[in-house]
């Protein structure tokens, strides 16, 4: 499916969605209960199978805001495709039943921001060791922070 | 005459394949390319499942990155992965000049790719050399092909030394445009090493395929389908070598890689022999590029902003952009989210090797202990960019 094909759907499939226009990626701002349905529609549909990487952003009071990168690699098309999860949550479904590669992205990304993934069987810290206290990447955490004593 | 020993009874084992063994790989092992620990679940000496650990090397990248300018982290950018540190530095240089809109003149968008594509070639031959000394004495002799290989790097650091001064991290791109033109004598020398390369590839080649145990260790180990190529997400080597036809330099050309005429190696079978018959093939049409830019290299200035070195040279709006090269390793990908500052809001590494190793505990349960070893080997990871 090529870009203007993309982008009708996606605005026919999910009308609460928000595509901004033009870019060298399609970007989708998604309302959170949609996250997983979007990717297995992008997966299938679009026709990209092609899992790049999954992340968020600490938006310090306005919340943490999950992204997913994912790309057609026959046709080119990309699609950047987030969701904010809303002040003070961090539940947000886990695209692994969709993408394989998601689990590892969404282990790190637990072990940074402390996002909690619906439906990740083996939800642990990728990076960090286990026994670490605090999500570095949040905006509250401080780069001082004194790291834990040594056991 | 000693005594005759009664015959002992012999206890016949009833093995019927419970009796599994956990083995640690790593951290500390002399194959594990770095800082990688995989908790090998064995049956024998079939490996059934695989738990990967990684993380020894972790430096918060992304943090750090919120916390220098956007001046100061290229030269950060290029310890993600130090083995091909001139395409880390530029991943996020480009992501830089996006967002703030600052053109590059064209004689520094060639040199990017000069010096890119000798990357290419010098972080090939360490991937040649230190999978072929992983496998071992099989291939005639332990580190006979490692040295080899890191004789021919040395070539190409030489280059980068007396182009940047530096060997390993080398702080060459820079906001709108590159730090050092070709110093003279340069171009002469690199033509001379390039052929030097293409002409002992062939030997390697000799080396390696006319050697019946090299084809016993590599082919149809470590079989990646396409279909778990695109969906865990590798790059590179490994998704071409699984069938997939991308390549970012094709796909999404940036710094005029659409200006030169190269191949790219596509080789369904998916196992290290394909890997490695992609990458033989990459070390040549890099090779190829290196050619055309020498004898192409248009004039003009090397830099829209020479000398920029204080962040108030550069104004970055508010914005995002994710923009990715393709380095020796695959895609790697610099997320930037800019908030108007001199630093950036929020910086997402997209390490090819994190992505690259992702792929191992899919891959390896069935393979014996000795397999995994060269299938990690033709992942080619470097744990710099993995643990970031």
């Amino acid at each position: 499916m090529n870009e203007t094909d993309a982008r009708a759907r996606i605005a026919t499939d999910f009308p609460d969605a928000v595509v901004a226009a033009g870019g060298p990626a399609i970007t989708v701002t998604l309302p959170a209960p949609q996250w997983r349905a979007f990717a297995r529609f992008v997966k299938d549909t679009v026709g990209c199978r092609f899992f790049s990487f999954l992340s968020a952003v600490d938006w310090k009071d306005e919340g943490l805001e999950v992204i997913a990168y994912v790309e057609n690699t026959d046709e080119h098309v990309c699609v950047l495709f987030k969701t904010r999860l809303g002040a003070g949550q961090t539940a947000c479904e886990s695209l692994l039943p969709v993408y394989r590669g998601a689990d590892w992205m969404e282990r790190e990304c637990f072990d940074m921001f402390g996002v909690i993934f619906d439906g990740h069987p083996d939800l642990r810290r990728m990076l960090l060791p286990d026994d670490w206290v605090g999500h570095p990447l949040l905006k509250s955490y401080a780069v001082d922070t004194p790291y834990p004593p040594y056991r | 005459m000693p005594p005759e020993t009664p015959a002992r009874a012999v206890r016949t084992l009833d093995y019927t394949g419970s009796e599994r063994l956990t083995m640690n790989m790593g951290p500390q092992h002399p194959s594990a390319h770095g800082v990688f620990r995989a908790i090998l679940e064995l049956e024998g000496e079939q490996v059934v499942g695989v738990d990967a650990v990684i993380g020894y090397l972790h430096r918060c990248h992304e943090k750090l990155a919120e916390h220098l300018t956007y001046v100061q982290y290229p030269s950060i950018a290029s310890k993600t992965d130090y083995v091909a540190a001139m395409t880390s530095e530029l991943a996020y240089v480009m992501a830089t000049e996006g967002l703030a809109k600052v053109e590059v003149p064209k004689r520094a968008q060639y040199l990017r790719v000069l010096v890119a594509e000798l990357q290419r070639v010098a972080s090939h031959c360490l991937w040649l050399g230190t999978w072929c000394m992983d496998m071992g004495g099989a291939l005639g002799g332990g580190a006979t092909v490692f040295l080899y290989c890191i004789r021919e790097r040395e070539l190409i650091l030489d280059l980068f030394e007396a182009l940047t001064g530096a060997r390993l991290l080398y702080g060459f791109h820079q906001i709108g445009g590159v730090r050092y033109d070709l110093p003279e004598g340069w171009a002469a020398q690199c033509r001379q090493t390039i052929d030097l390369i293409e002409q002992r590839l062939l030997e390697y080649e000799g080396l390696l395929e006319e050697n019946a145990f090299f084809h016993l260790r590599t082919k149809g180990v470590g079989v990646i389908t396409r279909e778990l190529a695109e969906d865990v997400g590798i790059g590179g080597p490994l998704l071409r070598g699984s069938g997939v036809a991308y390549d970012l330099r094709r796909a999404h050309p940036y710094s005029s890689y659409e200006d030169f005429q190269f191949d790219v190696p596509v080789e369904p079978a998916g196992d290290c022999f394909a890997r490695y018959q992609v990458r033989m093939v990459e070390f040549r049409q890099a090779i190829r590029i290196v050619r055309q830019i020498l004898d192409g290299l248009p004039e003009g200035p090397i830099s829209s902003r020479p000398g920029v070195k204080s962040v108030a040279q550069v104004r970055v709006p508010k914005g995002e952009i994710f923009t990715r090269v393709e380095g020796p390793r695959g895609e790697v990908g610099c997320y930037l989210i800019g908030d108007g500052g001199p630093k950036p809001y929020r910086m997402k590494w997209r390490g090819a090797s994190f992505s690259n190793l992702a792929v191992l505990p899919h891959i390896i349960p069935g393979h014996s202990v000795a397999d995994v070893v060269a299938i990690m080997g033709s992942v080619d990871p470097v744990f710099g960019e993995v643990d970031r």
